[in-house]
């Protein structure tokens, strides 16, 4: 049952082949007897979930049902849920119950899909390998040891753990598609804007975006069905129509261009990786599609702008918590500013604390012309590229990360080389534009992610590549050994 | 671009966060090497560009002015460090 | 030395919007604490703000009002900074794009001329929470009510050189907010604080003196001492050989002191940036006319009508038109008086006196327009003298009576006026008076002026205070001979 999809699960339902109740119980076995190995989960809800699905199954009955009726999934610790902790991986949040639901969290309730539980996650988001969590690091389930990638590490080991079939997750820099690459799943990190950012622990506003984490892309089309939306709440939302993203996964891809930026496959790519990449273009090819040379000549300069607007948006976003009306609060505070100091030193890990540092610096009298400003300034070259290359491409194609997984431990003590992970997702936050990652081929038993990237609102182009590819391949279906 | 000591103090007060002076090497070398990255946006020529706040080039939606929300101070207050007769208590702000 | 002083203010205005400029809390005055602070005003993790179109009317209104230009688009930014009553961390704010651009308002001064005050520009912001100082062991408590109401902040140039420009600068606009209809004006409640910029530099002298911030000034009162007392402290300062510190300093009404504010001058570093979380907002053409359309007539164009309508001279035309609540109960007054004049005369005089012994507003007064008006008529027809109509005022005040004809038949003030019956008294007390009469007779003009009055006490006497003086100076003329 848990090698089934969405899809199938979704079906299973319908005809009554098995209820959510038995569903639910499944998965929450799976989670009991697997998850010590990933920490894929900060919290688990059994109590709710068994709950929630009664409902759903009560809703089956009496004719109320969406496709997601009954389907088990998983949150990532930053979207807030209404009177179930919600940490962002933080002692600064280590107890917080919010009184509220995020956008995203009632739009899958309403849609009657039932949460398992919290999944795991880089602190605030703020990491590519789920190992700053103060809740410990979640291990990949392809490899002992391993990381998963960050920050939505957590859910992307459990999508593929099969402790869930689906899970929602945020992009920033990569957030969603490189742990689904490093982990063999489908991600989908959409247009900024398509999905509300209401109840969204933020990290950086103009860049965070919620997705999807799915086995296929059929599921992350599903997904984004219920997901997608204007939201009064939140100003940044945009007010467009939802298409049903599933209806175009069939078309051929016949004349679909590709476009392969040279700033990506340059001789710093290891050879393994380069081939199995083109392998898969090979595969579109095959199924119709042409493939060009393209330049994105600022790519270059992404990781740098980026490393000063979110920090710096981070540095803002992250003022609120300061021990004065929810979360951590440090003992005895002296006075005012013995408490803001220490609630902050105490409450938050090392890699939150240089950033907020870092945009702190960037933003202060003096520097920010020549950090802020300029980063502003170089972000809308690195937008204007792509506008430039989808003029001559549908979608533009690249590895989805450097390398595989690598090894815990291999990148903490360096923070550079650990915002390298990110070099090619990182430009496609500062332009706003959808993404993915689909599992196309294995690296010394471990698996490699491609990413696609599409113009704006193109979604359901992206999907239906990434579908049409996973008709003809089966890098998706691979199972980790237990 | 090196990042002194005296930078990182005063960044850290700024920002509220306690620095102890045995962290501020580390500090200095993390946010050194950090900034040393971020000097890459020198090289690019963005005489001629304007500033990007947003993604998307949308304008902002204004709210009809009806009150939407009632009082959760109770649902609030429960989940607060310290409060008292429905206020927050925080230690005594010196002026 | 002689010295010039240089005034500027910053002037904070509560919008009398139903709700807060970020969500939708009401901003009703004196709720319980904290039942007014959504999850928004809260800044409980991720809320977002989304702005109030009403607030954004209302800046319009102000800055159509003050002759100014109002910014197609504007944006807001983050001005960041800790403080337990902005939850956030920042102020959200505008800098660089203010809703209201630079205009100009005329202040009448006493002399009768005319000045004009630059407006810099006027900016939408947020109001923060209020901190209680009062002992919870120890600690301060922080209500958050407040947090979150529409605020334009004014902003004048340095046109002020005097404490009496900077009052009646601060009168004119206080009248023009509420007038409009965006502010209820209340200044003890705080709807209304005014910062205070003052520098001196020698007479003739054209650069600028370094200037202090004199900050929250909740009355007018208050604002003219604050600014007589930093003058003569920087004269003093600087004829002793000193040098003026740029600082912000708080003022004690209670004890006519004021104080440097140091813990607000250590690194003041703002670190403004474009607020992420909103868009820029664009004003189209029909916003304006529609602000436009709903434009009340403001004091300027009143005070002409009443020139006009009422043949007020200018000064009473200046004062009674500058509050709306009070030009309205002027207006009502003359419905019922008939008589603008003595209406005006009233008004201005009795009238304000009490309001201001009371401290009351306007709309608190006791006495109502249409009391006050037939107050008026019974003075204009003679039915009473103005000793008699003081009287009435008095009780009407008071509440002993609902019209003033019920006092006067009550008290029997009725003027005597009939001339037959005067004619009877004057000659009863000229009977006793023959040497009085011959001192009167050989006196010259202007003596016999003074003389009259030896004769009015004892006819006021016999008349038991009731015959009409007027009508007694004209029989004793008579009878006198002239």
């Amino acid at each position: 049952m848990h090698d089934k999809t969405v899809a199938e699960l979704s079906s299973a339902l319908a005809s009554g082949q098995v209820s959510s109740v038995e569903l639910t119980q499944h998965f929450l076995d799976r989670i009991r007897q697997d998850d010590s190995r990933y920490n894929a989960f900060i919290t688990v809800t059994e109590e709710a979930a068994l709950k929630d699905a009664r409902a759903a199954d009560e809703r089956r009955q009496q004719g109320d049902v969406t496709p997601w009726t009954g389907i088990p999934f998983a949150h990532k610790d930053l979207f807030c849920t209404n009177g179930v902790r919600t940490t962002c991986g933080s002692k600064m949040l280590e107890n917080f119950v919010p009184p509220y639901d995020a956008t995203v969290t009632s739009k899958l309730r309403e849609a009657g899909a039932v949460c398992l539980g919290k999944t795991n996650m880089d602190e605030f988001a703020m990491g590519s390998s789920t190992e700053s969590s103060y809740f410990g690091a979640t291990t990949n389930p392809w490899g002992e040891r391993r990381v998963p990638g960050g920050s939505s590490g957590g859910s992307a080991a459990a999508v593929a753990a099969r402790l869930v079939p689906a899970a929602t997750a945020t992009d920033t820099g990569g957030s969603i598609r490189q742990p689904a690459a490093l982990c063999g799943i489908t991600g989908l990190k959409p247009t900024y804007g398509r999905i509300s950012r209401y109840g969204m622990v933020a990290f950086a506003s103009s860049l965070d975006q919620a997705g999807t984490m799915t086995r296929t892309a059929q599921d992350s089309a599903m997904m984004l069905n219920v997901m997608a939306g204007h939201d009064p709440k939140d100003s940044t939302s945009i007010d467009r129509a939802v298409p049903d993203y599933t209806a175009e996964l069939d078309q051929p891809l016949k004349g679909l261009r590709i476009g392969l930026p040279r700033e990506y496959f340059t001789a710093q790519l290891s050879a393994a990786m380069e081939q199995t990449v083109r392998n898969a273009i090979a595969e579109y090819e095959k199924l119709g599609a042409t493939v060009q040379e393209i330049s994105l000549p600022h790519a270059n300069l992404a990781i740098a702008a980026y490393y000063v607007i979110a920090p710096a948006e981070c540095s803002a976003n992250l003022s609120r918590f300061d021990g004065a009306r929810y979360g951590y609060r440090c003992d005895n505070p002296k006075d005012l500013l013995d408490m803001y100091t220490r609630t902050r030193a105490e409450g938050f890990g090392s890699e939150v604390k240089r950033r907020i540092l870092v945009g702190t610096y960037a933003l202060s009298a003096g520097y920010y012309d020549a950090y802020y400003l300029k980063a502003q300034k170089v972000r809308r070259l690195i937008q204007q590229d792509f506008i430039e290359a989808f003029g001559q491409v549908d979608i533009i194609m690249s590895p989805t990360s450097p390398s595989p997984a690598f090894v815990q431990g291999e990148k903490t003590n360096d923070p550079v080389t650990m915002y390298l992970e990110d070099i090619f997702t990182i430009s496609t936050n500062l332009a706003g534009l959808p993404a993915m990652s689909v599992p196309a081929g294995m690296m010394d038993g471990l698996p490699v992610g491609l990413q696609m990237i599409g113009d704006y609102f193109s979604e359901a182009r992206l999907l239906n590549a990434a579908h049409q590819f996973q008709q003809v391949t089966d890098w998706h279906q691979m199972t980790p050994a237990r | 671009m090196a990042i002194s000591r005296n930078d990182i103090e005063k960044v850290a007060l700024l920002a509220r966060i306690k620095v102890d002076d045995d962290q501020v090497t580390a500090l200095e070398k993390d946010l050194g090497n950090i900034l040393d990255l971020v000097d890459q946006l020198k090289s690019a020529d963005t005489s001629q560009t304007e500033p990007m706040a947003h993604p998307l080039d949308a304008v902002q939606r204004l709210r009809p002015d009806v009150v939407t929300e009632s009082n959760q101070r109770e649902a609030f207050q429960a989940i607060a460090p310290a409060t008292e007769n429905g206020l927050y208590l925080v230690p005594r702000v010196i002026e | 030395m002689q010295w010039d002083v240089v005034i500027g203010l910053e002037i904070h205005v509560q919008l009398a919007t139903k709700t807060k400029i970020f969500s939708g809390s009401s901003t009703a005055y004196g709720a319980e604490p904290n039942t007014q602070a959504s999850a928004v005003d809260l800044a409980m993790p991720g809320t977002l703000p989304v702005p109030n179109e009403q607030a954004f009317r209302y800046a319009v209104m102000f800055g159509l009002a003050v002759n100014a230009e109002i910014a197609r688009r504007s944006v807001f930014e983050r001005k960041n900074y800790f403080y337990p009553d902005l939850p956030k961390g920042y102020q959200t704010t505008q800098l660089e794009r203010p809703i209201v651009g630079p205009g100009h308002v005329d202040i009448e001064l006493a002399d009768g001329s005319q000045k004009r005050v630059r407006i810099h520009h006027a900016h939408l912001e947020e109001d923060a929470g209020k901190s209680l100082h009062e002992d919870f062991h120890g600690m301060t408590g922080i209500d958050l009510n407040r947090a979150g109401t529409p605020l334009i902040e004014v902003v004048t140039e340095p046109d002020m050189r005097s404490s009496e420009e900077a009052v009646a600068f601060a009168r004119k606009l206080h009248g023009l907010v509420t007038s409009l209809g965006i502010c209820d004006g209340n200044m003890s409640e705080g709807s209304l604080r005014f910062d205070v910029n003052v520098s001196v530099r020698p007479k003739g002298q054209e650069a600028l003196g370094t200037r202090t911030e004199t900050k929250n000034l909740n009355s007018f009162r208050f604002m003219e001492q604050a600014i007589h007392q930093e003058v003569e402290r920087q004269i003093d300062i600087l004829e002793d050989g000193g040098t003026i510190l740029q600082e912000t300093r708080l003022y004690n009404g209670d004890t006519n002191v004021s104080r440097s504010m140091r813990s607000k001058e250590e690194a003041n570093d703002y670190r403004y940036f474009p607020c992420p979380d909103l868009l820029p907002v664009d004003i189209d053409e029909a916003f304006i006319e529609d602000a436009r359309s709903r434009l009340p007539e403001l004091p300027d164009a009143r005070k002409q009508r009443f020139m006009e309508q009422y043949g007020l001279n200018d000064y009473d035309a200046a004062l009674l038109s500058n509050e709306a609540k009070l030009s309205a109960f002027f207006e009502d007054t003359v419905r019922h008086g008939k008589d603008a004049k003595l209406a005006a005369n009233w008004i201005q005089g009795e009238f304000s006196a009490r309001l201001n012994a009371e401290d009351k507003q306007v709309a608190e007064s006791p006495i109502s327009t249409e009391q006050l008006g037939g107050l008026v008529i019974r003075i204009a027809d003679q039915t009473i003298s103005s000793a008699g109509a003081k009287k009435v005022f008095e009780a009407l005040w008071s509440g002993e009576a609902g019209s003033a004809d019920e006092v006067i038949e009550a008290k029997g003030l009725k003027q005597v006026s009939d001339t037959g019956e005067l004619e009877k008294l004057v000659d009863q007390v000229l009977a006793e008076m023959p040497e009085q009469i011959a001192q009167y007779q050989e006196a010259d003009e202007k003596k016999r002026k003074k003389l009259m009055g030896g004769f009015m006490g004892p006819l006021m006497k016999a008349s038991k205070g009731q015959g009409n003086p007027k009508l007694f100076n004209e029989i004793l003329q008579r009878k006198l001979g002239g």
